[in-house]
């Protein structure tokens, strides 16, 4: 079972950091096919966060095919994350490293590859591309 | 099912002074809705109007399709926390439970009681001894023990230590989850960003912002670029907060259509930014009020 933790000051609405979670906990093999989410109630008396924001993150999972919800029993997860992506890991691991180093060399430091890396991803999440 | 709140264009004047003007509302059931605003900016007297302790001077208000306060059937079905917390200090915990039960036809003696065991107060003990949190926690099960269908609370955990504060929303959110309409008022921007779906924005006795905070993120942008003229924004973009330096422009707009000029780096808006903006607001970037789209025509 996971356990959701809900952090004030990222900037990050609830909504997405419990669609993070899930996702990151499916990537690291800590949430496994057949497993059980826990209950929208459950959910909200650890975390205190409103009702629908976990029925939308739930919903949002669902939609991409990672859980499936059984009207009542409960959010199950259909599909683990760990073998399709953990293999290309090491390979994009080793690019990243390449690539950082070449940043580095042309005298980067490491706010302007953040910030290189930041807006690169955002205009490509808006092209819809990444 | 009716709106849990629906007022048309009430106001509530205090000898010469408007502390409610032109209120215009419409609350969904089954939200969790935040009301915000400044001290002074009309919350506590919206929420006194809707319980039905207060009558507007002008106006409509409805509270699940009725009149607040219409007779002891309507006043069963919401459920209200002063921001004071009343209760009576001689009393016991089990006191207030039976006067509960003397008070309201409905009582469910069982989920009063199930509250005051899960928070672990004890029936002897006289209210006046108890902890700012058991204070609410009391007010609470009081409160839940008529099982109403709207919840209204004027700033409940304002009082609270920070554990305190976390379990008693972490409480309110289940009873939502259970279907229950909550409103509450608070000036803690983190709370309501957390446990709130439905925003209302209070300034100066107008209602400045009001829907599902989904949308009303969505319909929101932060645009960050070089110094430009606000009056040269496209029609359908209402320029809500601005701030210029000698370089660069940043404007919080509210649009329906995506921000396609390239010079803008466009950013989503968090909530407390959203809130702070309008609460800042000249009257005029209200919702509702902005000037009528122009048509443009696309080449």
């Amino acid at each position: 079972m996971i356990e959701f933790r809900i952090e004030p000051t990222t900037g990050v609405s609830p909504y997405r950091q419990l669609v993070h979670q899930v996702r990151q906990a499916l990537l690291l093999g800590v949430l496994r096919e057949g497993d059980q989410l826990p209950t929208v109630k459950e959910v909200v008396a650890a975390v205190a966060i409103n009702p629908n924001t976990v029925l939308k993150a739930y919903r949002e999972l669902e939609f991409e095919g990672l859980v499936e919800g059984r009207p009542g029993v409960g959010t199950f997860v259909t599909r683990s994350l760990v073998d399709s992506s953990l293999a290309a890991h090491a390979e994009l691991r080793k690019d990243l490293s390449g690539w950082l180093e070449k940043a580095r060399r042309a005298g980067l430091d490491d706010d302007s590859i953040a910030a290189l890396f930041e807006s690169t991803f955002r205009s490509g999440r808006n092209e819809g591309v990444a | 099912m009716s709106a849990a709140i629906e007022t048309s264009a009430v106001g509530k004047r205090y000898g010469r002074a408007w502390a409610l003007r032109d209120c215009t509302l419409t609350v969904p059931p089954g939200r969790v809705v935040g009301l915000v605003g400044a001290n002074g900016a009309g919350k506590s007297t919206l929420l006194h109007l809707a319980v039905g302790l207060l009558r507007p001077t002008e106006g409509q208000i409805a509270v699940l399709g009725r009149a607040p306060g219409d007779d002891a059937t309507q006043l069963a079905r919401v459920g209200f926390l002063a921001q004071d917390v009343p209760l009576y200090s001689r009393l016991s915990v089990g006191d207030h439970l039976r006067l509960g039960a003397e008070l309201n036809p409905g009582w469910d003696e069982r989920v009063a009681r199930a509250r005051i065991d899960r928070v672990g107060l004890d029936p002897s003990q006289r209210a006046g001894g108890l902890s700012g949190g058991q204070r609410a926690q009391l007010a609470l099960a009081v409160a839940i023990g008529k099982r109403p269908e709207l919840l209204i609370l004027d700033e409940p955990v304002a009082s609270l230590d920070p554990l305190a504060r976390r379990e008693f929303l972490a409480d309110l959110m289940e009873l939502a989850a259970d279907g229950l309409s909550i409103v509450l008022s608070s000036h803690l921007l983190a709370d309501v960003e957390r446990v709130c779906d439905h925003l209302i924005v209070l300034a100066g006795g107008q209602v400045r912002l009001a829907g599902d905070v989904d949308q009303l993120l969505a319909a929101h942008k932060v645009l960050t670029g070089p110094r430009r003229d606000p009056d040269r924004q496209p029609a359908d973009q209402t320029v809500i907060q601005q701030r210029h330096t000698d370089r660069q422009s940043t404007m919080l707009v509210r649009t329906k259509q995506p921000v396609l000029d390239p010079s803008w780096t466009v950013s989503d808006v968090g909530l407390e930014e959203l809130v702070l903006a309008y609460m800042a607001a000249p009257s005029a970037a209200t919702v509702g009020r902005a000037a009528a789209p122009r048509l443009r025509s696309v080449t």
